[in-house]
């Protein structure tokens, strides 16, 4: 739509260009890196020639009009003044020069640039590559494929900006060097590699989600990042899982206003306003789950978008089929074994089975020694002591989660229940002296 | 007999060398492989990327584990090499995953130094 308003508009005055351009930048700017990246071998090289393609625009497009296809301009422009400016530098060191020729060469043959949408495609593999470190990937792919800038993207996992681009630089230097390639992998590792980049996908959203550390629990602009590139990938890649990741996480980011109270204070699931829900983000959560649970070749992701689904056709927390999330979490914890799936589970059964139930199970993940400071846990374990009326067990339970929490909205939660729970305990204590 | 010579270094040490001791120290390092090539001592013999290009991989229950970085663990120690000629590192992990070890112990993969190609 925009081609077509831009290329209508003849040549447009220097307001207009800058929207104009502004608004190409948005739409088309990491399709073309990507484009870049494919043609030139090389990220830098892209990033540099995507800079010059934009600047040729701002230059030129107030002469020449908009160009019908801004995408396939921007494409071909750059890479001709990437192959310039590789020329230039190869005057001083004659290195480069065979590779310019052969650029050149290939620049010059083929004027159609095919296969635009499976370059995202290629740079997100790359920038999810195992090789990397999966703090390097996280970083690359929100900058490159995201274009989130160096300083957002710093801000969101609370490192400083120049540690932030060092990891970028290192990461962009073992790319070139050990030579990771530009490509979807072939059919037989395309599974371990989709997983990785779901992975990738999966952590950024987390973070926005549910933020480990700070003064906001929800980061939407990170929720809203994480869905944006998976929806991208659902489109690329139409596989259940894909498609499965994709609806958790449209379910879970549907219950962000209700997730957060007006003073800051966390508000748990089952004391949320569900009127606050997001429902045109659950309708289309619903479908997408429907859709990956139909295919049969679903995985992790979609169990947990089910289980989240099961949530949100529930009008309340006590209507909730709790039977049904047990049972999808017994599926999941065969599926993909590991302490926060045994916790849910835990949380499920207690409200199918009654608290003593959950506290049993609950206690016996938290005597394994590696988890024993596991938060998420301990949490779990303050909330069932509680609701099971154990007031003196619960208060020591919140006590120790507070002393311990980096989370400021959960902290003012647990200051708020221990109020609740005090004002309980002393009339009792009066009652029953000793 | 046939013996591998392995070369430890402090990558730190040679980033820090002034420009006229490393050019020595390489001059030493040609001079080297040129004599003992033509003595028919050396066989083989490269320089590495640094650690930071390093990639390690395992294979357990079948599962193919990608991880960065070098090799780690003290417990294992170096049995062998295969020096190979691969496309990328997708096609390089693809053969080292075949070298039978990569089940039981890890293989590390670093790209070999080309002083004809800026690094």
């Amino acid at each position: 739509m925009l081609v077509q308003t831009a290329a209508s508009a003849a040549i447009p005055d220097a307001a207009a260009l800058h929207d104009v351009i502004d608004r190409v930048y948005r739409s088309e700017s990491r399709r073309v890196l990507a484009t870049l990246v494919r043609l030139l071998g090389d990220l830098d090289l892209a990033e540099e020639a995507l800079h010059e393609a934009f600047v040729a625009a701002v230059e030129g497009w107030d002469r020449t009009g908009v160009p019908a296809n801004p995408r396939t301009w921007l494409v071909s422009t750059g890479r001709f003044r990437a192959i310039d400016a590789l020329r230039r530098r190869s005057r001083f060191a004659r290195l480069g020069e065979e590779i310019v020729r052969e650029w050149t060469v290939t620049a010059e043959s083929d004027d159609e640039v095919p296969e635009m949408d499976d370059d995202q495609l290629r740079l997100i593999f790359t920038c999810c590559h195992p090789a990397l470190s999966i703090d390097a990937q996280v970083a690359l792919t929100l900058r490159t494929v995201g274009g989130l800038t160096t300083e957002e993207i710093a801000r969101a996992f609370l490192v400083s900006a120049p540690a932030l681009a060092q990891r970028i630089v290192r990461a962009k230097s073992k790319i070139r060097v050990a030579r990771i390639p530009f490509e979807v992998p072939a059919m037989d590792e395309l599974p371990a590699r989709l997983d990785a980049v779901l992975g990738v996908l999966y952590l950024v959203f987390n973070e926005g989600y549910a933020a480990t550390y700070g003064d906001h629990l929800v980061r939407a602009d990170l929720c809203a990042e994480a869905i944006r590139l998976t929806r991208l990938l659902a489109e690329l890649l139409p596989e259940a899982e894909v498609e499965g990741l994709l609806a958790m996480m449209l379910l879970h980011d549907s219950r962000r206003a209700a997730r957060v109270l007006p003073n800051g204070e966390i508000s748990l699931l089952d004391e949320q306003d569900r009127a606050l829900w997001n429902h045109s983000q659950i309708a289309e959560g619903l479908a997408l789950t429907e859709r990956a649970l139909r295919s049969r070749r679903f995985g992790p992701y979609t169990i947990q978008a089910a289980i989240a689904a099961v949530h949100a056709e529930a009008p309340s927390a006590e209507s909730t089929d709790w039977r049904q999330i047990a049972g999808l979490y017994d599926v999941l914890l065969r599926a993909q074994p590991s302490p926060v799936v045994e916790l849910n589970r835990a949380v499920a059964i207690a409200m199918r089975d009654g608290w003593a139930a959950g506290l049993t199970l609950v206690d016996a993940l938290l005597s394994h020694d590696e988890l024993v400071h596991y938060q998420p846990a301990l949490m779990a374990r303050a909330e069932m002591l509680r609701r099971a009326g154990k007031t003196d067990e619960a208060l020591a339970a919140y006590e120790h989660v507070a002393a311990i929490s980096t989370q400021h909205s959960q902290r003012q939660y647990i200051t708020r229940r221990m109020t609740e729970l005090r004002g309980e305990v002393s009339p009792k204590r009066e009652r029953t002296p000793g | 007999m046939k013996y591998l010579c392995l070369i430890y270094d402090d990558e730190q040490l040679w980033a820090r060398m002034p420009k006229q001791e490393n050019d020595a120290m390489m001059g030493e390092y040609f001079e080297f492989d040129s004599a003992m090539r033509a003595s028919g001592h050396v066989l083989a013999g490269d320089a590495l990327q640094p650690v930071s290009t390093a990639t390690t991989i395992r294979i357990r229950n079948g599962k193919l584990s990608t991880t960065d970085g070098p090799f780690a663990e003290t417990k294992e120690q170096l049995g062998g090499y295969f020096l190979i000629e691969a496309r990328d590192l997708n096609e390089a992990i693809g053969v080292a995953a075949r070298i039978p070890s990569v089940r039981v112990g890890s293989v590390e993969i670093r790209p070999i130094m080309n002083y004809d190609e800026p690094g």
